[in-house]
C-alpha cells in the first residue's frame, strides 16, 4: 500500500485503504507532536505556500504548525479581494507563487473546484483547504481522526449530520469519507438545506431531529451560516434552534456515550445549547491537536519528488 | 516453514546468532558497569527485535530491567525529497526520557552508516542523551559516512553489490545470517 | 459572376431533394434542375457526393461588436459562420453599449457590409439596455434594420414589461425572442441543479428556473397574439408546454442548441468550464425530450447560441467564468448526429437550419428557388474530421467538443453568388 496521489483535492476518489493510510500516517505524527522537540527534517528544504482567498485563521494555522514541524518553509498568501477584482485570475496569482519554487500549494478558495483547476496549471501539488461547497478534505480526515480514537471501529458506527448540508463542504467530504470506511451516514435537517439527489452519495435523508438522532453514535453538527438568514432557507434563528438545536433533552435520544462533534466556531445556543456544547469542549480541542497531525501526515505523503 | 533460496551463502546460524548476542548483552554491561541509566533503543524494523533479545539477557544476567525504545527513522532519511513516492511510516515509541542516559541504538547490519546517522539525529530529537552506543549483530562494511559500532556481533567482508539479510524467530523464520548475490541491500 | 454547382444532391426543403446541378447568376438562384448547360463565363463548381443546401441561418449568435471586439468581431464572427455553412446570422443585441436605438442596429450592418462574409441581422433589445425596464425604441429598430427583439441573457423578469413589448412588437410583425430563466430561482446557479451539481458543490439552476418562464411568455403570448420565439430550449418541461402551446394554436416558434442535444451536465465533471452554458446542460431525459421535440417539430429550428469568450476567461474557477460556447464551427456535424441516430431525417435537419429559421424570423432566405438570394451551403455528409480549435475562424476557441471526431464538412459557402469560404 502506498499513496500514489499529487494532489489531496477531494475525499470523494479516495479509497478506503488510502483514508486508513492517511490516519495511519498520522499517528506517526501525533508522536511527534507529543515530543519536547516537536520536529521532524522530513521536509527539509521544500516549501510550502498556504494560499487562501478566504480568511481562516483555524485551518491555515494548523497548515502552517504542520508545514514547520516537518521542517518545510511556509511562506502565507491571502491575496486581497481587490487584486482578485482587478482582472488577476486564480491561474496568474498560482503561477506567481509557483517562481518561487512552490512545492505544495495549500489552498483556500470560495469556488468550488478551484483547487482542481488550479492543479491543472501548476506543477507543484495542490491540497484543497476547502473549496466553496464542494469539499474540505483535510477537515473530514481530522474528523475521521478524532473518531477512531474515540470509536475504534467505523463499521456499522451510524453517524448523524445535522445542519445545512447543501452548503456545507465539511459535509460532503465527511460524507465520502464515512461512507467509504463503513459507517451508516445520516443527514438531518429541512429540505431547504439538502441538496439534489444527496441519498445517491449513500446517506439517509431525515427532516425531523429526533427521528434523526435515534440510536446514533457519533452526532456532528454543522454550523448555521447566520448570514444566510433571509434567503429563506429558514425563517428565523429562532425557529431553526427549536427545531434543530441540539439540547441535552435530544442528546438521550442518542446512544449513551455519542459523541458529539463540530467543525467551529460554534453559534452557541444556536445549532447547540450551551451546556452540551460545554460537555463536548474536549474533543474540540482534540480535533485542534489531531489537525496538525492529520495535516502533517498528508503534507508527507504528497512530499514525493516531483517529476 | 523455513525456505532458503539457492544462492544463500549461510553466514551465521541460530547457535551463532545467539551465542553472538550473549557477548554482546556482557560488553554493554561491562563497558556501562551495569545498568544504571542504560537504555536500549532498536531501529525498526530489524534492531527491535534485537534489542528486546539483547535485554532479556541482560535481564538474566544482570536481574535488572533495561528499557527499550523503538525507533523509526524514515522521517530523517536523507533520500525522501528524491523518492517519487514516500515509505510508510512506522510510530517511534520510546515511553521513557532519554535524557542523561546511556542508549545503546541496535541495528541488525550496519553498512553504509547512513541509517545510523538518520537514527542519531532522530533520538537527539527525543532529548540529550549522556551518550550513544551502537550495537549490531554484523558490520559488513562499505562505510559511506565516518561512523563506528560500538558492539559487532560478526565483522563480514562483503562485495558492495551483495545482500546481506538477518532472519529471525519473531517473524516466524529459523534465526539466521545469509549473503546473497544481487540485489543491493536497501 | 456566374456559377455552376454541378453533380451534388440538392437538398432544399421542402422543394428538392435529389441530384440536380444549381445555376447561380447575379447573385441570384436561376435554375435548378438536371444536366444544366454551364453558361461560357461560368465558374464549375464540383459537387460530386456531397450536399447542396441553402446556406444555413443562425438565429442565436453574439458577435461582441461593439464592445468586446477582444473576444469577437463582426469580421471574425461571420468567418466562422460562412466556414460553418451559415450564410446568415441573427446578432443578440448584448454588446456594449446594448443594440437598442438604430445607431447601434447601423454600427452593426456597417461592419457586415464591410466585412462582406454571411448576411447579419441584428436583433435589437426589447428594453433600453436590456435592464427590463422601458421599453426601447422597437419601431425605430426595426426600420433600420432589426428582424426581432429580445434581452436576450438578461430575461425579462416584469410580466408586465413583457405584456407590452408584445403587444407593442405586434404594429410591426417583429417575433419577440426570450432567454426564459426566472432570475431568482437561478441567482447564483452555474451549472443544472442535480446530482452532478451536488457532487461538485456547485449552485444550481433547476429546469423549473426554464420552465416557469416558458409557462408565463406562452401565457403572455396567449393573451397578446403575439409571435413569441423561444431560444435555446434545455428542459422537458418546455418543450412538454410548447408542444401544448402549438397545438392550441399560439404563434411560438422555438429553437434548440446542439449542445442541448448532445451534451449532458455529466460534461461539467471536472470543472469544466467548456461545459458552463446558459441554459445548463440539462440530464439524458432532457436531452431525449428536446430530440423528440425536434422530431415532432415542437422545436423548429437548431441554433447555435455562439458565445465567444476568451481564454483567460474560461481558465477561470467554474463560477467566475463566463457562460457560453462556440458554435457556428461544429452545429453541421452534430446536427448530423441527429440524422445518424434516426431523429430526423436529411431533410428535415437541413429545415431546421434553413426554411425554419426563415419561417420564424420572416426572412427571404432559406431556399435555392430561382431568384432567391444565392445562399449556398456545399457540404461533406460523410467525411470524418476532427474539431481542433486552434483552425477556428472564430477568435475564441471555448468549445466542449475539442478533439471529437464528428463526420460531415462544409466544403463551400457561398454568399449573394459570391464563394466566400471553400476548405482549404
Amino acid at each position: 500500500m502506498s499513496f500514489k496521489h499529487k494532489h489531496l483535492l477531494s475525499v470523494a476518489p479516495l479509497s478506503a485503504d488510502e483514508i486508513m493510510l492517511i490516519l495511519e500516517t498520522a499517528d506517526s505524527f501525533k508522536e511527534v507532536s507529543g515530543r519536547e522537540i516537536k520536529k521532524v527534517p522530513a521536509l527539509r528544504g521544500k516549501t510550502v505556500v498556504n494560499l487562501f482567498f478566504e480568511p481562516s485563521t483555524r485551518t491555515r494555522t494548523s497548515f502552517e504548525l504542520a508545514a514547520k514541524r516537518l521542517s518545510a518553509d511556509v511562506i502565507n498568501f491571502s491575496p486581497s479581494n481587490s487584486s482578485v477584482v482587478k482582472g488577476e485570475t486564480l491561474l496568474d496569482t498560482a503561477r506567481n507563487i509557483e517562481a518561487m519554487q512552490a512545492d505544495i500549494i495549500v489552498l483556500r478558495h470560495p469556488a468550488a473546484g478551484a483547487a482542481e483547476t488550479l492543479a491543472r496549471g501548476v506543477k507543484s501539488s495542490v491540497i484543497n483547504a476547502g473549496d466553496g461547497w464542494h469539499e474540505h478534505p483535510t477537515q473530514a480526515l481530522l474528523d475521521l481522526y478524532t473518531l477512531r480514537e474515540k470509536k475504534r471501529n467505523f463499521n456499522g458506527l451510524r453517524v448523524a449530520i445535522v445542519g445545512d448540508v447543501a452548503h456545507s463542504r465539511v459535509a460532503r467530504s465527511n460524507i465520502h469519507a464515512l461512507t467509504k470506511v463503513g459507517a451508516e451516514v445520516r443527514v438531518v435537517g429541512p429540505r431547504t438545506m439538502m441538496p439534489f439527489g444527496i441519498e445517491r452519495l449513500g446517506v439517509r435523508m431525515y427532516d425531523n431531529l429526533d427521528e434523526g438522532l435515534r440510536g446514533v453514535d457519533v452526532i456532528m453538527m454543522l454550523r448555521l451560516q447566520l448570514e444566510r438568514q433571509g434567503r429563506a432557507l429558514y425563517p428565523t434563528i429562532r425557529e431553526y434552534s427549536r427545531l434543530y438545536g441540539l439540547t441535552a433533552e435530544r442528546l438521550k435520544l442518542a446512544e449513551a456515550g455519542a459523541l458529539v462533534m463540530h467543525p467551529g466556531p460554534i453559534n452557541r445556543g444556536v445549532e447547540i445549547a450551551p451546556d452540551v456544547a460545554d460537555s463536548f469542549s474536549s474533543v474540540i480541542l482534540d480535533q485542534v491537536t489531531n489537525g496538525v497531525a492529520v495535516r502533517m501526515g498528508i503534507l508527507y505523503l504528497l512530499s514525493g519528488a516531483n517529476q | 516453514m523455513t525456505t532458503r533460496a539457492a544462492n544463500e551463502k549461510l553466514i551465521m546460524d541460530a547457535s551463532e546468532v545467539s551465542r553472538a548476542l550473549t557477548r554482546i548483552a556482557h560488553e554493554i554491561l561491562e563497558r556501562n558497569k551495569g545498568t544504571r541509566e542504560l537504555a536500549l533503543v532498536g531501529i525498526r524494523t530489524g534492531g527491535v527485535h534485537l534489542a528486546h533479545r539483547l535485554a532479556k539477557r541482560i535481564q538474566e544476567i544482570e536481574h535488572a530491567k533495561v528499557p527499550i525504545g523503538e525507533l523509526d527513522i524514515t522521517l530523517y532519511r536523507d533520500d525522501l525529497s528524491l523518492r517519487k513516492e514516500q515509505p510508510i511510516l512506522k510510530t517511534t515509541h520510546v515511553p521513557f526520557n532519554i535524557a542523561d542516559l546511556k542508549v545503546v541504538l541496535v541495528d541488525d547490519v550496519l553498512f553504509t552508516g547512513r541509517t545510523i546517522r538518520a537514527a542519531m539525529d532522530g533520538l537527539i530529537d527525543l532529548g540529550r542523551p549522556a551518550e550513544i552506543q551502537l550495537a549490531v549483530l554484523v558490520d559488513r562494511g562499505h562505510r559511506q559516512l565516518p561512523i563506528k559500532a560500538t558492539y559487532i556481533g560478526k565483522n563480514i567482508p562483503t562485495a558492495g553489490d551483495e545482500v546481506v539479510q538477518v532472519f529471525l524467530e519473531e517473524d516466524g523464520e529459523e534465526d539466521r545470517v545469509v549473503t546473497r548475490q544481487g540485489l543491493q541491500n536497501s | 459572376m456566374t456559377i455552376l454547382i454541378k453533380g451534388g444532391q440538392v437538398v432544399d426543403p421542402g422543394r428538392v431533394n435529389g441530384p440536380a446541378d444549381v445555376l447561380i447568376e447575379n447573385g441570384k438562384v436561376t435554375a435548378v434542375g438536371q444536366k444544366l448547360k454551364a453558361p461560357a463565363d461560368a465558374t464549375v463548381v464540383d459537387a460530386a457526393g456531397r450536399g447542396v443546401m441553402p446556406g444555413f441561418i443562425d438565429l442565436h449568435v453574439h458577435f461582441r461588436e461593439p464592445g468586446f471586439e477582444y473576444k469577437e468581431t463582426i469580421q471574425s464572427g461571420t468567418a466562422a459562420a460562412v466556414a460553418g455553412g451559415f450564410t446568415s446570422v441573427c446578432c443578440m443585441p448584448n454588446t456594449s453599449p446594448v443594440n437598442d436605438n438604430q445607431s447601434i442596429t447601423e454600427f452593426i450592418l456597417e461592419k457586415a457590409r464591410a466585412a462582406g462574409n454571411a448576411n447579419v441581422f441584428p436583433v435589437g433589445a426589447i428594453t433600453k439596455g436590456s435592464e427590463g425596464k422601458e421599453l426601447a425604441e422597437i419601431g425605430d429598430l426595426r426600420r433600420a434594420g432589426c428582424v426581432a427583439i429580445s434581452d436576450d441573457g438578461l430575461p425579462v423578469m416584469n410580466s408586465l414589461v413583457m405584456r407590452r413589448a408584445m403587444e407593442y412588437a405586434i404594429a410591426f410583425d417583429v417575433p419577440v425572442v426570450d432567454h426564459c430563466e426566472d432570475l431568482h430561482l437561478s441567482e447564483g446557479g452555474c451549472m443544472n441543479e442535480g446530482f452532478v451539481s451536488t457532487q461538485l458543490g456547485l449552485p444550481g439552476v433547476p429546469a423549473a428556473a426554464e420552465d416557469v418562464m416558458v409557462a408565463r411568455n406562452l401565457a403572455l403570448a396567449e393573451l397578446t397574439g403575439a409571435r413569441l420565439h423561444l431560444a435555446h430550449l434545455s428542459t422537458a418541461g418546455s418543450v412538454r408546454m410548447v408542444r401544448d402551446a402549438k397545438s392550441r394554436g399560439i404563434k411560438v416558434t422555438a429553437e434548440a442548441c446542439p449542445h442541448h442535444f448532445m451534451l449532458t451536465e455529466e460534461a461539467v465533471c471536472g470543472y469544466n468550464t467548456h461545459a458552463k452554458i446558459n441554459p445548463p446542460l440539462r440530464t439524458w431525459a432532457d436531452v431525449q425530450a428536446i430530440k423528440d421535440g425536434l422530431r415532432d417539430g415542437t422545436i423548429d429550428v437548431i441554433a447555435t447560441d455562439h458565445a465567444p469568450h476568451a481564454t483567460q476567461e474560461k481558465q477561470q474557477e467554474f463560477a467566475a467564468a463566463p457562460n457560453g460556447i462556440v458554435g457556428l464551427e461544429t452545429a453541421w456535424p452534430l446536427t448530423l448526429t441527429l440524422v445518424e441516430e434516426g431523429v430526423l431525417s436529411l431533410e428535415a435537419a437541413v429545415a431546421k437550419l434553413t426554411t425554419e429559421p426563415a419561417r420564424a424570423f420572416s426572412l427571404q432566405k432559406g431556399t435555392l428557388a430561382p431568384g432567391a438570394d444565392a445562399d449556398v451551403a456545399i457540404a461533406d455528409l460523410r467525411e470524418s474530421w476532427e474539431v481542433d480549435p486552434a483552425r477556428f475562424r472564430s477568435k475564441s476557441r471555448n468549445t466542449p467538443f475539442a478533439g471529437w471526431k464528428v463526420k460531415g464538412r462544409i466544403r463551400t459557402t457561398i454568399v449573394g453568388g459570391r464563394v466566400v469560404y471553400e476548405t482549404p
